[in-house]
């Protein structure tokens, strides 16, 4: 479980995340919806530490990430997470299996003999298939948030973090990444945390949705309470998401 | 003048953050050189990217060097002695001295620093630095460490490859225009270069690599803003270099003459 208590980021005079709370139980497939600039990346940034909160807690598992200072034991808690970044974040001057073997050499003990098969499992996966030796340059959009995914899941972590995993897709890929974040939760079993503005998305594939205003959540609730919510930004995001 | 000095407190307080931000940088560097099993491919892609490929640029630059120094003291000298005298002597001694480390740092500085903070600058605006961290390897480990390795272990080597190379151009100019033999070059050389003069220019160049590691990856690790940002980065890290090279050699010189070397 992920437990996020009074949660403070500000750069410079900007309070970003202003004393937020939130608790991730397992298995949840959480949403954070809210329009561009509200910090949601930088809230699921500060989940795993790449960036340091000013004040609060986090607790992964019961144990706090967010006050740590000793770079093992931060490590040995990233290793619960998995991070699909917007841009898929592949490291260019690798190639496909490089890239989706890369975690197991630095976080897993498994002989290099077994990275072939896991490699290809996973990207079997996330609907790929010899694909390896190519590089990311060489590859679309999709294919690259797919590789990304595959990279992340190689490890099998215990949560997964999608930072707009839509953004800049057509509606087909859109489609495949909804399938794709569905099914991690179906076939591993991996709690997830989807930060997006796509509310159509968050509300189809969530089992739950909050919204962040104003450096807090001020809506957090199931997809289908969430449709009902009485508060005004809620009603607002929806309007101009075309829900209502 | 409230104005001035505002400006200058916020120089102050941006140049106190920049020095801290790089302490802290070495700081990580040392800590993984030792926290950690090297990354001997990285080091030795690194080391290739840094070492090998600025082979040819400082050959040239130094053989170039050399022939210009040669004609130059042989005409000085020929028109003050009616004959070239100990031209493989000056030579030498400003190429082993002086302009062996200086401008092969500057050369280094310029190429590879160059590729370093543009390869890791691009890195950070992507989000793959992130994805080191998220993928249990620190930047630092994997990153910075063997390129610090990569720096100190092939700057020096190409000194001495470039010492050697600016000698014998000179000795080239010196045999083909100023009729001076190649024995008589080579001994004006050997009979007044010391081991001291040559450990004066080696060890320079250990302070050089280390300061062209420390600005390359910094400016590389504080990208920010995309495409214009890693640009800006690189730019500001090879003039930063370059001028960095001259000034530390003043000052690396006088220490050197200070303990008698």
């Amino acid at each position: 479980m992920i437990e996020v208590k009074n949660l403070c980021k500000a750069f410079g005079e900007r309070h970003i995340l202003d004393g937020m709370s939130v608790k991730i139980q397992e298995g949840d497939l959480f949403s954070v919806i809210g329009p561009s600039g509200t910090g949601k990346s930088t809230f699921i940034k500060c989940l795993i530490r790449l960036l340091d909160p000013d004040s609060g807690e986090i607790l992964v598992d019961g144990e706090d990430i967010a006050s740590t200072k000793d770079e093992f034991r931060l490590a040995r808690i990233r290793r619960k997470f998995g991070y699909l970044f917007q841009e898929g974040a592949l490291f260019d001057s690798m190639n496909v299996f490089e890239n989706v073997s890369f975690g197991l050499k630095y976080l897993t003990d498994i002989p290099k003999s077994e990275y072939p098969r896991i490699v290809r499992e996973k990207l079997a996966l996330v609907g790929l298939k010899d694909v390896e030796k190519l590089k990311p340059s060489e590859l679309s959009g999709g294919m690259k948030k797919r590789v990304a995914l595959a990279r992340s899941i190689a490890v099998e972590p215990k949560y997964i973090l999608y930072d707009e995993p839509t953004t800049g897709l057509d509606p087909v890929m859109t489609g495949m990444v909804r399938d794709m974040i569905t099914d991690m939760r179906d076939k591993l079993g991996v709690t997830s945390v989807v930060v997006t503005h796509d509310l159509k998305l968050a509300l189809n594939i969530s089992s739950r949705v909050a919204m962040m205003y104003g450096g807090r959540f001020v809506e957090c609730s199931a997809p289908e309470d969430f449709k009902k919510s009485a508060n005004p930004e809620v009603q607002e995001f929806m309007r101009i998401s075309g829900i209502k | 003048m409230k104005k001035l000095l505002g400006r200058l407190g916020h120089l102050f307080i941006e140049l106190a953050g920049t020095l801290g931000s790089a302490a802290i940088m070495f700081k990580s560097v040392v800590f993984w050189s030792f926290m950690s099993k090297p990354e001997m491919s990285e080091m030795a892609k690194q080391s290739v990217k840094i070492g090998v490929d600025s082979f040819v640029v400082t050959a040239l630059t130094s053989f170039f060097t050399g022939m210009v120094l040669a004609l130059q003291m042989g005409q000085t000298t020929r028109n003050l002695f009616n004959e070239p005298l100990y031209v493989g002597t000056i030579v030498s001694f400003a190429l082993v001295k002086e302009l062996g480390p200086v401008l092969t740092s500057i050369v280094v500085a310029g190429r590879a620093g160059a590729v370093v903070t543009a390869e890791i600058g691009t890195m950070r605006v992507t989000e793959q630095i992130d994805a080191l961290y998220t993928l249990g390897t620190n930047p630092s480990r994997y990153l910075l460490v063997p390129r610090f390795f990569a720096f100190l272990l092939t700057l020096p080597l190409l000194t001495i490859f470039a010492d050697f190379i600016g000698i014998a151009g000179g000795c080239l100019v010196g045999s083909s225009q100023l009729s001076i033999p190649a024995a008589i070059y080579f001994d004006d050389v050997l009979t007044y270069l010391s081991f001291k003069d040559v450990m004066h220019g080696y060890v320079k160049t250990y302070f050089f690599a280390f300061m062209i590691a420390m600005v390359s990856c910094h400016k590389g690790m504080n990208t920010k803003g995309g495409a214009e940002g890693v640009g800006k980065a690189t730019t500001e890290a090879v003039v930063l270099s370059m001028v960095l090279v001259l000034v530390l050699d003043y000052f690396v010189s006088s220490m050197l003459v200070a303990v008698g070397l």
